[in-house]
């Protein structure tokens, strides 16, 4: 595979919500490998731009490429039909604000479910491949339990091993440890940074400022439904120029210290 | 002025027929109510109105009317309408039937919402289809929400069923007044009658509640 080719690709994305326009014809590149930070405040449509990568909402118009998949929306384009969706989705992880764990099924349950019923992986296999992922998040000794019984910090990595058990070309993540007490995020953020040290293309949506800095190669500044600002985590947290930005993040700073 | 109690006019062996009746039509119609109930819940799901309109007619017509009038309807109504004539047991299985169904697609619906969205968007992440998800992560949690209401639903069905005596299906409430018209003891043989629901109901009852504690993880 040559790396001329990137492994995202969003070309005018835009997402109308009846008269609310969310997103304002985004476009973006990520190349593999990448990591894409995505910070501003709330109600920028940040989150809504990731879950338009992962097709969770229907774009009201634009270009969406991942890996060897395009979709193409708006007029004269249909959504496309659920098993079209499903074989897309399949190929990008997504872990959410809230985990989402399924509470039913064990941890290691949780992680097998994915490769078991969408690609159809045989139940020894798949569960050896779990318990590979869920000791590379260091909860292998967790395996057996369910997600009620496991700290929040705990359910967002198992959260992660599920994601990463579908063996995605990209992964996304929305604000994951928003849901966190303080002295959990730490567990998680590390867990992301392993991955990112690993290579992979990942797409993150964040308010954790250092560490953006820290994993991030591209920082996106979102505004009011369009990229403000994109660039190095020098270029964009370091020395911001766009005054929007500026007071984001200076609001943000005196709101946390680092 | 004391009431002289005689609890051996209850002796008949014509409440053996009747328990069987009433528990026949209370399985019965749960059982075909249910089966209409998960049919009519999952078509409620349709995104299509064309799906949804007629079945939400049906699920609340039922639901907001009485069954008293609903078993009337089908026996004295139906067979004018149809030109057709329906026996007895016939139209008041068919009433009781549709009025459990009614409340099953309510309880299979509401069940099926109650799951929370993140559940639907993180199976939907992992690239499980619309059946896939249903089968593997939405139902097997809406169905445990959903058995505590359907017990209650069929408790309350077991005794609805005394409404068949309009029909004159011979259940415990039939043969009870039946009893009460040549013995004029009403008392007696109510209570007797209520004790027969009680003791069919209670065990039932328990039995639920022990399941309710073993699905409820």
């Amino acid at each position: 595979m040559t790396e001329s080719r990137p492994m995202i690709r969003i070309t005018e994305l835009h997402k109308h919500y009846g008269d609310f326009h969310a997103i304002k014809g985004v476009s973006l590149e990520v190349p593999k490998g990448g990591k894409y930070f995505i910070i501003g405040p709330s109600g920028c449509g940040k989150s809504t731009l990731l879950r338009c990568i992962n097709l969770l909402e229907d774009p009201s118009s634009g270009s969406i490429e991942v890996g060897d998949q395009a979709m193409r929306f708006g007029p004269g384009h249909r959504m496309p039909p659920g098993r079209v969706l499903a074989r897309y989705r399949s190929h990008v992880g997504m872990v959410f604000q809230q985990f989402n764990l399924f509470p039913h099924k064990t941890a290691i349950e949780n992680v097998m479910e994915g490769p078991v019923v969408v690609k159809g992986t045989k139940l020894p296999e798949a569960r050896e491949l779990a318990l590979d992922l869920l000791s590379k998040v260091g909860l292998a000794e967790k395996a057996d339990v369910y997600p009620s019984q496991l700290s929040g910090g705990q359910a967002q990595r198992v959260a992660i091993a599920r994601a990463l058990a579908m063996q995605p070309n990209v992964m996304l993540f929305d604000e994951v440890t928003s849901a966190l007490d303080p002295e959990l995020v730490g567990e998680v953020l590390n867990v992301i940074k392993q991955l990112a040290l690993d290579g992979t293309t990942m797409v993150v949506v964040t308010h954790e400022m250092a560490f953006a800095r820290d994993i991030a190669d591209t920082v996106c500044f979102m505004d009011a439904g369009v990229i403000g600002q994109e660039g190095t985590p020098e270029e964009i947290l370091v020395r911001p120029q766009n005054p929007r930005l500026k007071a984001f993040l200076s609001r943000f700073l005196s709101e946390r210290p680092a | 002025m004391g009431y002289q109690y005689d609890f051996s006019v209850v002796l008949k062996s014509a409440w053996f027929e009747a328990v069987l009746m009433t528990m026949t039509y209370a399985v019965g119609t749960i059982v075909g109510g249910l089966i209409i109930g998960v049919v009519c819940g999952v078509a409620l799901l349709f995104p299509y109105r064309w799906v949804t309109i007629p079945i939400n007619i049906y699920v609340q017509f039922f639901r907001c009317t009485p069954l008293l009038i609903q078993i009337v309807w089908f026996f004295y109504a139906l067979p004018i309408v149809l030109n057709f004539n329906l026996p007895a047991w016939a139209a008041a299985g068919l009433g009781l039937t549709l009025y459990m169904g009614a409340f099953c697609a309510e309880i299979f619906r509401a069940g099926v919402m109650s799951i929370d969205k993140g559940q639907w968007q993180a199976a939907r992440a992992l690239g499980m289809t619309y059946l896939q998800l249903m089968r593997r992560i939405i139902l097997p949690q809406a169905m445990r929400r959903m058995v505590p209401p359907f017990v209650n639903q069929s408790v309350l069905q077991l005794k609805n069923t005394s409404l068949l005596y309009v029909v004159a299906v011979p259940d415990i409430m039939y043969v009870s007044s039946q009893i009460t018209s040549t013995t004029y003891r009403p008392l007696e043989v109510y209570t007797f009658a209520a004790l027969l629901y009680f003791a069919l109901l209670y065990p039932l009852t328990q039995l639920a509640r022990r399941l309710e504690s073993r699905v409820d993880r």
